[in-house]
């Protein structure tokens, strides 16, 4: 273990959780605002990565594309909203369930006809491209950093949107207490459809600025779905605050186990090839260990939103 | 008619005994294969309604055991253990005590929490399963030949082997009926109504629904170590969280917290996804959509479609 792949790595797993955040925000904001279990929340993130694909062959450029594919996947997830989820809201949680599942059955196999089930790929915009010296020998990819930049930007702008807007204070009272906020009279239809397609461009963000550096392919979504529930569950339904400390702490973990998982093992006593045999399967279950523990010692997460 | 509790189950039965006479005339193994299938996953299907239909704890891992009792059994065949009872009872044991320790964390959580861990749960049996290189790892494992009778191959012949799985079936239909009906039951059911009220009566519900889900997760490892018999394969993809998925799917589909209706719902699921995928491969872009207009207007999935269809014809 030395500190010049120990630090790339802790870069690496930020640049995951940055990720999980912009996945997890919208759902959890989804879920704690309208009490709505969305499974398909992942195929949005799909769907980014391959408007990504599309609109830069069509412009040339990710920087152009960026703007038309956050479009798309905004009108994208305000018409899923509008045709099917708002149908759901007063539904129970099973039945949320079924009809998601249905839909991500639907898109990932859309995804295939319109775009072909081979995984494509967008280029690293060229001014992003190469590396830049971090630390003393240390390169890392630019175009890394800027994804951790841009995560980072959002969640600072998502902080100011949520405790210091009129739109923020609804969406925060509406995750208390939604009931009240309706008979206060607030439109909490409407209030709805902008959490809603706000979380779904947010997903459709990641989606885009992934593409450049993972293979787009159908079923990308639901890895990342799967992740991003660990996230919300650990940081407590509803809180965006929770949502982005569990993102950091996942990606770090994850990525951290991932790579050393081998190393702490044999440190521990452990035989070469047997490290090496039970290395992976730890590195893959730490995180849910993790949710698991957290759950066991807090059942509703680390910051659960107030009132709930 | 459809309105007698007894009468859809018994037809159901009924239905499922006279599939292999239909393979008499058409000389179809396929068909015999298909409804074997139907029948472990409505196994299945009908122990995680135990759990969500009556106790309304929504397992997203119940495909975890399944799992479990297919490892059990390919484990222990790839040891020499081929025996049918040997298997039987290791499958049951080791579901029973990843259900008992599972359950008794999991429990401490409540709703979508539960959902959640149980999630984590199942995913942490699917990669210890993917990590077992000596039993395949990724790949699964082949097993030689299926559970051994008292030492002879009689489940060999599919036609027996299907009766059995069809006994199995209506074994634990009847089993799940009767723990439902009885006082455990009623408690469970209680506790998912009021759980404050059910311990203002005196009962704690935990004990009860940890026991519920020992018994739906044994029930469980049982239609696993079933399944690896018919495919006398075992892999970790038994496990994933989209097999739980299509779990909760078939349950929800055929009528929650009824058991025959988890029955409907695994046939129902599994022949739609033949029939559909018979008329194009991207058949899922027809059953997506068809799981949404399930929830929109077919509330209590298809019992409760036939419940009301029949109510208009009496009026």
């Amino acid at each position: 273990m030395n500190t010049t792949l120990f630090l790339i790595q802790c870069l690496n797993g930020l640049q995951l959780g940055v990720l999980l955040f912009l996945v997890a925000a919208g759902l959890t904001l989804v879920f704690g605002v309208m009490d709505f279990i969305n499974l398909a929340h992942g195929v949005q993130y799909m769907l980014g990565a391959y408007l990504a694909v599309t609109f830069t062959a069509l412009t040339g450029n990710l920087f152009l594309a960026l703007p038309l594919a956050l479009m798309a996947a905004l009108a994208l997830g305000l018409v899923l909203e509008v045709v099917v989820f708002r149908h759901l809201y007063d539904r129970d949680h099973l039945e949320q369930v079924l009809a998601t599942f249905g839909i991500i059955l639907f898109l990932n196999q859309g995804v295939k006809i319109v775009w072909g089930a081979a995984p494509l790929s967008v280029p690293v915009p060229e001014a992003l491209q190469g590396s830049i010296a971090i630390a003393q020998g240390v390169l890392y990819p630019v175009y890394r950093l800027a994804i951790i930049g841009s995560g980072l930007a959002v969640a600072l702008a998502l902080h100011l949107v949520i405790n210091h807007t009129r739109v923020g204070m609804l969406i925060r009272a509406g995750s208390t207490n939604a009931p009240m906020v309706s008979a206060l009279g607030v439109d909490i239809r409407r209030l709805f459809m902008i959490v809603f397609g706000f979380g779904a461009m947010l997903a459709g963000f990641a989606g885009i600025m992934i593409a450049p550096i993972l293979s787009v392919e159908p079923g990308m979504g639901d890895q990342i779905l799967i992740l991003a529930f660990v996230v919300i569950v650990i940081g407590g339904i509803g809180s965006i605050r929770g949502a982005f400390i569990a993102a950091i702490l996942v990606g770090l973990v994850d990525t951290l186990g991932r790579s050393f998982s081998v190393d702490i093992l044999r440190s521990f006593g452990m035989g070469p090839a047997n490290a090496r045999a039970v290395g992976p399967a730890i590195s893959s279950m730490l995180i849910y260990v993790l949710m698991a523990a957290v759950l066991f010692f807090r059942p509703s997460g680390l910051f659960p939103a107030k009132g709930r | 008619m459809l309105r007698s509790p007894r009468l859809i189950p018994i037809l159901l039965f009924a239905l499922l005994a006279a599939v292999p006479l239909a393979g008499l005339f058409i000389r179809d193994g396929y068909l015999l294969s298909l409804f074997t299938r139907v029948m472990i996953l409505a196994i299945a299907a009908i122990s995680l309604d135990l759990i969500l239909g009556f106790g309304a704890l929504v397992s997203f891992g119940h495909a975890a055991f399944i799992g479990i009792g297919a490892y059990a059994m390919g484990i222990l065949a790839s040891h020499g253990q081929e025996g049918l009872l040997a298997g039987l009872v290791m499958a049951l044991a080791a579901s029973a005590l990843f259900a008992l320790i599972t359950g008794a964390i999991s429990l401490r959580t409540k709703g979508v929490y539960f959902i959640m861990i149980t999630l984590a749960f199942g995913q942490m049996a699917f990669y210890t399963a993917a990590s077992l290189r000596a039993y395949g790892g990724d790949d699964g494992l082949t097993v030689a030949r299926r559970s051994l009778v008292f030492g002879s191959r009689l489940l060999e012949n599919d036609r027996v082997f299907y009766y059995a799985v069809l006994a199995s079936l209506i074994g634990v239909y009847l089993l799940c009926r009767m723990i439902v009906g009885s006082r455990f039951g009623r408690v469970l059911q209680g506790a998912k109504q009021n759980p404050q009220r059910m311990q203002a009566i005196g009962f704690n519900p935990y004990p009860y629904q940890l026991a519920a889900y020992v018994i739906a997760g044994m029930i469980g490892g049982f239609a696993g170590f079933l399944l690896a018999n018919q495919t006398e394969f075992v892999s970790p993809a038994y496990m994933s969280w989209q097999r739980s998925g299509e779990l909760i799917v078939m349950v929800i589909m055929g009528g929650i917290g009824s058991l025959h209706g988890a029955v409907i719902g695994a046939a129902a699921f599994l022949l739609l996804e033949e029939w559909l995928s018979g008329f194009t491969e991207h058949w899922k872009v027809i059953f997506g959509p068809m799981l949404v207009l399930i929830v929109l207007f077919m509330r209590g999935g298809i019992l409760g479609f036939l419940a009301r269809i029949s109510g208009a014809k009496n009026g």
